[in-house]
């Protein structure tokens, strides 16, 4: 609770990082997926990672809340600073910093629940609301910023699954709003999704880093070229190119961020 | 003539029709002109064996059918058909069938698609075998249970408390006429599996969920195994471990603590028979578990949940109906289970809903009624097909539950 207090300080040095990640490696037993990947990630912005496929972006993603710990056999070495605190630090809760790091995945994964349950989800778990009425309306609020509220404000007690495939992933993107959380991790957000609902999604992110700190993994580079304010070109488990997301896709200084976005290889 | 030459007759000639079949396919094959032979040389061997050995066998099973159920026909006759004409027959089907196959032999006959044949027909044949037993079987139980209900109304049966099977031997024998009332035995079926249940749904169901949501790889690994073993022992093993071990070991502890427990009670063997059916729940429910999808949990622990919160409230709400499933199909094994209860429980039917006595159960009364001299149509003997056809259709129904349970459930997730 402690660490959702913190970031309240509004933030006045637009470059001012609000994770930077030191020279971080990661194993999968004894395969490295990734070599010594250093990135600072602006707050209130929105950065993509980008790549080909298997170059390890969705391995750092899930360094920055952790998720990797749920994967047998993944050590990772290096540093990665939240508000300048060591995230990998042993006094740290990774359940209270994945209440902070939300994250939505490539695949819309609802609870087999009713709408309403799946956004309450995480506020039960971690009893952001003292009674019923502080629940509806964080499950309602919540919904209204992913924009789904209108779709479903008759039917909140239907099971989630029922949904459509970009109404499940706005879902997600709710479920993971309900927690309050600083930072969104999105790995492929809109992969599974037709261009209406992805156009949807997209407005969507844009529309939340007024107040959130998006990273996003993305396979199209239009998308990554439309939303995000930064950029990092991920190639064989390192960033070869990071900077601003116009003057990378304008001009690339690494000939291998050009080949890549100009679709030579990848 | 007798079966087994008739056999070895056979048999000789099917092995020189292979041998042959296949020598004169490879001389074909090697002087042929196509690039493709429509089939392999030892598929024409086997072509031959199959004309060979199919149309006598057939024969041979028509001529045992004939040899043990008696026709009406004359003596003479029955002889005639018996000595000469199937052996006759059979040798003359099989030399034709060889004959005719090897002359047959040409790189334009599509053999393999005649082996194809044969093998679905076989195939065939093993899957309508075992169904036709199973029809078999319910039909002898259902005659034999209709026998039984010509002599004992049906509302003693399912409505009678009382359960003494001793009929009279001798006219003249009093206070032996015999009470069928199934309820004391159906009691102590449901106290006992009851008891087995709470043993080993809560063990059974943790322990897969330590498989499969905590256990790193390697405990895994090694445990999974020692697990299944378990699920090995015969169940006769469980059986005297119930009654020489945990039935004393429970009246010992109830004589210090001052309570009252018979060695053979419901207890013992409830528990007994609980340890019996962990394994089976626990690897059921494993492989339920492992089928809920990677990305439920992966969204439940991107939103804070700990491992214990996303088993609880994300894991096994979705695999309930599974579980249910799964326990459905634990419960018909208990309520079927024989050799423990024969051993650990006891014969006396007592209607009790108390742990500590000794109850029956239904298969330990079916056993009983059977065992010893008796005459085949006594009440006593088919009061043991009546109840097994009430066991039957229970377990039946349980069983057709729990499948189109987790059917449902799997479809959802493939
Ligand atoms: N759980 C795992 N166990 C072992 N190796 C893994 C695991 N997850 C990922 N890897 C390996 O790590 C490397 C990076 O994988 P990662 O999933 O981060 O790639 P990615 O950039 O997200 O690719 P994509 O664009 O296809 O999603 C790959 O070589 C992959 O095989
Ligand atoms: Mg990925």
């Amino acid at each position: 609770m402690q660490m959702l207090a913190e970031v309240d300080t509004p933030v006045e040095n637009e470059e001012k990082a609000i994770i930077s990640a030191r020279d971080v490696s990661v194993f999968y037993g004894d395969k490295q997926a990734l070599n010594k990947v250093s990135l600072e990630i602006p707050v209130n912005k929105i950065t993509s990672l980008i790549g080909p496929s298997g170059c390890g972006k969705s391995t750092f993603l899930r360094c920055l809340n952790r998720m990797n710990d749920t994967v047998e056999g993944c050590r990772v070495e290096g540093k990665i600073l939240l508000d300048g605190a060591d995230i990998y630090d042993a006094k740290v809760d990774e359940v209270l910093l994945r209440a902070r790091v939300g994250m939505v995945f490539q695949k819309p994964n609802p609870f087999p629940k009713s709408i309403y349950d799946n956004v309450a989800y995480g506020p039960r778990i971690h009893g952001l609301a003292h009674n019923k009425d502080e629940l509806d309306d964080i499950v309602l609020t919540s919904l209204e910023k992913a924009g789904l509220l209108k779709e479903v404000r008759d039917r909140l007690n239907s099971t989630g699954t029922g949904l459509s495939g970009g109404q499940q992933q706005r879902l997600c993107i709710a479920r993971a709003l309900a927690v309050q959380p600083d930072i969104i991790l999105m790995d492929e957000p809109c992969s599974a999704l037709d261009p209406i609902a992805t156009a949807k999604v997209e407005e969507l992110i844009e529309e939340l880093r007024e107040n959130y700190t998006i990273i996003i993994v993305t396979h199209s580079m239009q998308q990554a070229a439309r939303i995000s304010q930064k950029t990092a070109f991920f190639h064989l488990g390192e960033i070869v190119e990071v900077g601003d997301t116009e003057q990378l896709f304008t001009s690339p200084k690494d000939e291998r961020t050009q080949g890549y976005i100009t679709g030579r290889f990848g | 003539m007798s079966f087994s030459p008739l056999i070895l007759i056979l048999l000789a000639m099917c092995a020189f029709g292979y041998w042959y079949g296949t020598k004169k396919a490879l001389v074909l094959s090697e002087s042929r002109t196509v690039r493709v032979f429509s089939s392999r040389p030892h598929q024409y061997g086997m072509y031959v064996v199959v004309w060979g050995a199919v149309p006598p066998v057939i024969l041979l099973v028509l001529w045992f059918v004939l040899s043990i159920t008696p026709f009406g026909a004359s003596e003479t006759f029955t002889n005639l058909i018996h000595t000469i004409l199937f052996p006759v027959a059979i040798l003359l089907t099989g030399v034709i069938g060889v004959y005719f196959s090897l002359r047959s032999i040409d790189p334009e006959l599509r053999v393999r698609k005649t082996l194809e044949g044969v093998v679905s027909g076989v195939l065939i044949l093993a899957s309508t075998i075992s169904v036709f037993t199973t029809i078999g079987i319910v039909f002898s139980l259902l005659f034999e249970t209709v026998q039984f209900f010509e002599k004992v109304p049906l509302s003693e049966f399912f409505l009678g408390l009382e359960w003494s099977p001793q009929t009279a031997l001798r006219a003249d024998q009093v206070g032996s006429s015999g009470a069928f009332g199934a309820i004391p035995l159906f009691a102590g079926t449901m106290l006992i599996t009851l008891i087995a249940m709470i043993v080993a749904v809560p063990l059974g169901l943790m322990s897969a969920i330590y498989m499969t949501e905590y256990a790193g790889n390697k405990f895994r690994a090694t445990v999974k195994p020692i697990l299944e073993i378990l699920a090995g022992i015969p169940t006769v093993v469980y059986g005297f471990f119930a009654a020489l071990t945990v039935g004393v070991f429970f009246r010992d502890v109830g004589s210090v603590i001052g309570l009252d427990v018979v060695s053979e009670s419901a207890l013992a063997a409830g528990v007994v028979m609980g340890m019996m059916i962990i394994p089976f729940i626990s690897s059921l429910s494993d492989d339920i578990i492992m089928a809920v999808p990677q990305s439920l949990r992966d969204g439940s622990y991107g939103l804070g949940a700990t491992r214990s919160e996303t088993v609880v409230k994300v894991i096994l709400p979705a695999a309930l109906p599974g579980i249910v499933g799964a326990i459905l199909l634990a419960v018909s094994r208990a309520i079927g289970e024989t050799m423990i209860v024969v051993m650990a429980a006891g014969f006396a039917a007592n209607l009790t809903a108390n742990p500590l006595e000794a109850v029956t159960t239904v298969t330990v009364q079916i056993v009983g009624l059977l065992v010893g001299d008796q005459e085949f149509d006594s009440a006593k003997t088919l009061a043991a097909f009546a109840l097994a056809m009430v066991l039957f259709i229970i377990t039946l129904i349980l069983n057709v539950i729990a499948l189109v349970v987790v059917r449902k459930y799997r479809e959802k997730y493939d």
